[in-house]
């Protein structure tokens, strides 16, 4: 047996969709996407729709793309130089790749989460409330009901209460990774997008997120990027599989694990390569 | 042993990095020293200037009688022959002899070989005077008028004691008058002057253009204007007369005390109570007393107006000066170079233009400062300035107001010498800020604008503090353009006062860097000034490190709340 796998291009040129995905109600839609970093191209042609309201995860070897496209979602790619996007992905059947999407507009619905925790130089109470800030939300009082519906909802309330004008880079890794996801799901987006979220987290904290993660299940929709296998199999409903940037097998999360249609995808949750 | 072979003991001895320890460690030991050094040698310089010396009274070999302090002792060569080694050194005094007025001269140099006799006299005063400088001698006779009051020495001391505040209290009511109450005249004055001569120059306009209605109309308020004017001249007169008045009677009183000193060759001199700034026996001073006057010069020194072409009396002028300048220029400076960092920072792709702006910006900060000088002059003096007094002060000329060196001037023409420093420390500080908060800011939807504001700035500011740190530390010590751009050695008003508009940025200022060079080096009693400079030098360097630790405070109060700890 080989260390290297090869892969056959052919074989993963087109993708393998699970026909359980039909039966879902659709958020986004992805269409034909390629991306290219000047010359390079890191997705190819790349369909795939969210179920709305269900965790969807993306797994892959690093560097398959599956960060890129995450943060095509929300256009987070324009903020480089040489970026080209081609194709389109529609947010309940609008497009966001429209010349006149408003950016700002656009990302209030998608609330994100980084891979480090970067809470913002400010109080745990200022970082929650950032999105309405800028939105232009004054009043006190909405300001702290969402403060403390979000900070529950992230499962952090009870532990930051009494100190809510502390300083948020005084917390625990794990604890800035909650207040992240307490910021991004303040102003009530219709997508949380997660981007490895726990990789830069202890064992401990990353249970605490995983059930965050499965307790958002139903209220909102999920798409979390991981290179953990166990991860993906523990949290979402739907994994899709990408390698050298193209979408090679997208169904639900049992099937994918437990009976892949293909042989790579086999391979790659197996760890015989990645 | 082939192991110690030359070419082994290379490799041996460039590998194993010792020698390269004590290089690097000896430069930063070089470093140390020369701050060390540096301050050390400023402060024992300047920390002892103030300390009161004893009154040596000499009498030498050519029979000459004098007495002073001794303020320097040195040795010198006596002969030294060329075949051998051996010299003969001799010891040489610098004695302090001041009376001025009689012997014109301050200082003298004495011989030890040309002293016949040498005592010190408990009763020997020296007195800081108003003018001449210091006096040294016996109290004589205490007078009032021609009569005298007391003439034993202890008669004379209770007397001194009795009257001598008093004196110094009419003194300063009758300078508090000229400064204060005349000035405050001459500043209406000139005002009603300004009025006057408006319509003046409205009138001569008019009649140039030749419009007979407008030029009738004119004459009129013209001479409505003229008559208010004359009325306002013979007001102020009476007003000028009667401070006249106040001051004469003021100067009654207080001229008419006077002790009659003799001086140590025994001639005789009156010198009036108000002008005696200072008195005291130097040689019958307990430690107590001696740190009483230490510590009565320094505050003189920090509150006082300078005497004696700068080399007596205090430098709250230079003080204040250099502060507003500074903080003056910090305020041109700090936003300026920040929203252009942000601009290349945050706004601007990089490419081409942009590395050669940077590179641009770099040198600015290595053009010798006297070029900013140049430019300060005749730039925002001769050309903007007078422009303003063109337009804005058209009355006052042919008397520049902007049209000159002032506070004004001089601070933007620092806030140009620093700005290369304040782009390029919040240009570091910009980009030290992780990519990963602008993004999150961005995936919360905010603009561009707001993320700078909100995440960048904030971040930053710690880094924007250095950069405001060194320019502040770089425009407290220039020099050299100030010369050009208003900094004065004497200036009569400064740039804050009670007279509105309160802050007059056209005026000229006075400058702790500008009046050490002028104390050490424009001053013609040198061996008096240069103790001064050294005081002033101390005194400069604490000014700036205050100015600095105050920053460095707020920063690092900054640094807490905004980086925090790393976890």
């Amino acid at each position: 047996m080989s260390l290297t796998l090869k892969i056959d291009e052919n074989s993963i040129a087109k993708t393998v969709y699970d026909p359980l995905l039909e039966n879902e109600e659709m958020i986004i839609s992805i269409k034909d996407l390629s991306l290219f970093y000047g010359e390079k191209q890191a997705l190819f042609n790349v369909t795939m729709d969210v179920p709305k309201n269900k965790v969807t995860a993306l797994i892959g070897p690093s560097g398959c793309g599956k960060s890129t496209l995450l943060r095509c979602i929300n256009r987070l790619n324009d903020l480089l130089d040489n970026v080209r996007v081609d194709g389109d992905i529609y947010l309940n059947n609008e497009s966001i790749y429209d010349k006149a999407v408003d950016l700002s507009e656009l990302r209030k619905k998608l609330g994100m989460v980084a891979q480090k925790p970067n809470p913002f130089p400010m109080s745990i109470y200022d970082n929650v409330v950032y999105p309405l800030r800028i939105d232009g939300v004054k009043k006190k009082s909405i300001l702290d009901e969402v403060c403390e519906r979000s900070l529950t909802k992230a499962g952090l309330w009870d532990e930051v209460k009494d100190r809510l004008k502390d300083n948020a880079l005084g917390l625990s890794g794990g604890q800035q990774q909650r207040l992240c996801i307490a910021r991004a799901i303040a102003p009530e987006p219709e997508v949380v997008l997660m981007d490895e979220p726990c990789s830069a987290l202890d064992p401990l904290a990353t249970m605490v997120i995983e059930d965050l993660i499965l307790s958002l299940r139903g209220s909102y929709t999920v798409v979390i990027v991981t290179h953990n296998m166990q991860q993906a199999a523990r949290v979402s409903d739907y994994t899709a599989f990408m390698y050298m940037g193209r979408l090679v097998e997208y169904g639900n999360t049992v099937n994918i694990f437990k009976k892949p249609k293909l042989k790579e995808t086999e391979d790659y949750i197996t760890g015989r390569f990645g | 042993m082939s192991r110690f072979t030359r070419t082994n003991y290379k490799i041996y001895f460039k590998s194993k990095g010792e020698p390269m320890l004590w290089l690097t460690g000896g430069g930063m030991l070089v470093a140390l020293l020369m701050i060390i050094f540096l301050i050390y040698f400023i402060v024992r310089n300047g920390i002892a200037n103030f300390w009161p010396d004893p009154i040596s009274y000499f009498e030498t070999v050519q029979g000459e009688k004098f007495m002073g302090e001794v303020t320097k002792r040195e040795r010198y060569v006596i002969q030294s022959s060329a075949d051998k080694d051996e010299k003969v050194y001799g010891v040489r005094y610098l004695v302090r002899i001041g009376n001025f007025e009689l012997t014109n001269e301050h200082f003298k140099w004495l011989k030890d070989s040309e002293i016949v006799k040498e005592s010190k006299p408990k009763y020997a005063m020296v007195l800081e005077r108003l003018e001449w400088g210091r006096f040294y001698g016996f109290p004589y006779k205490f007078k009032i008028g021609d009569e005298v009051i007391a003439d034993n020495i202890d008669g004379i001391l209770k007397n001194y004691d009795k009257y001598h505040d008093e004196m110094r209290r009419l003194w300063k009511q009758k300078v508090n008058i000229e400064k204060k109450q005349i000035g405050k005249l001459n500043h209406l004055i000139e005002k009603e002057r300004l009025k006057y001569r408006k319509v003046e120059l409205k009138l001569k306009k008019a009649k140039l253009s030749g419009d007979k209605g407008k030029i009738s109309e004119i004459e009129k308020e013209y001479l409505i204007v003229k008559k208010d004017f004359e009325r306002f001249m013979e007001w102020s007169k009476k007003e000028y007369d009667s401070y006249i008045d106040k001051i004469a009677l003021l100067k009654n009183k207080y001229e008419r005390y006077s002790i009659t000193f003799k001086t140590a060759d025994g001639r005789e001199k009156d010198v009036k109570l108000f002008e005696i700034v200072r008195g005291y026996r130097g040689n019958d001073l307990s430690l107590m007393d001696k740190m009483g006057i230490y510590f009565d010069r320094w505050v003189e020194f920090l509150t006082d107006d300078p005497r004696e072409a700068n080399s007596e009396g205090g430098v709250f002028p230079a003080i204040f000066g250099t502060i507003v300048m500074t903080l003056l220029m910090s305020i041109f400076v700090v936003p300026f170079g920040v929203v252009a960092a942000i601009y290349m920072k945050e706004y601007a792709k990089s490419g081409k233009i942009i590395s050669m702006l940077r590179i641009a910006i770099n040198n600015l900060a290595g053009v010798p400062s006297i070029v900013y000088g140049v430019f300060g002059v005749g730039f925002f003096a001769y050309t903007v300035g007078a422009s303003i007094d063109n337009i804005f002060y058209e009355a006052k000329l042919p008397n520049p107001t902007f049209g000159t060196g002032g506070i004004l001037w001089a601070s933007l023409t620092l806030a140009l010498l620093t700005l290369p420093v304040v782009i390029v420390s919040t240009e570091e500080a910009i980009n030290a800020v992780p990519n990963s908060l602008r993004e999150g800011s961005y995936a919360c939807g905010a603009t561009k604008w707001q993320t700078i504001r909100y995440i960048v700035l904030p971040r930053a500011m710690p880094g924007i503090m250095t950069g405001f740190i060194l320019a502040m530390s770089r425009g407290a010590g220039e020099v050299a353009p100030l010369m050009l751009v208003g900094a004065v050695k004497l200036a009569p008003e400064m740039p804050i006062d009670g007279l509105f508009p309160f802050v007059h940025l056209e005026r000229s200022f006075m400058h702790l860097g500008f009046h050490i060079f002028d104390l050490g080096f424009q001053s013609q009693n040198s061996d008096a000034a240069i103790p001064m400079v050294y005081t002033t030098t101390l005194l400069l360097i604490i000014i700036v490190i205050v100015l600095n630790v105050v920053a460095i405070y707020i920063r690092n109060r900054l640094r807490k709340k905004f980086i925090g700890s790393i976890f």
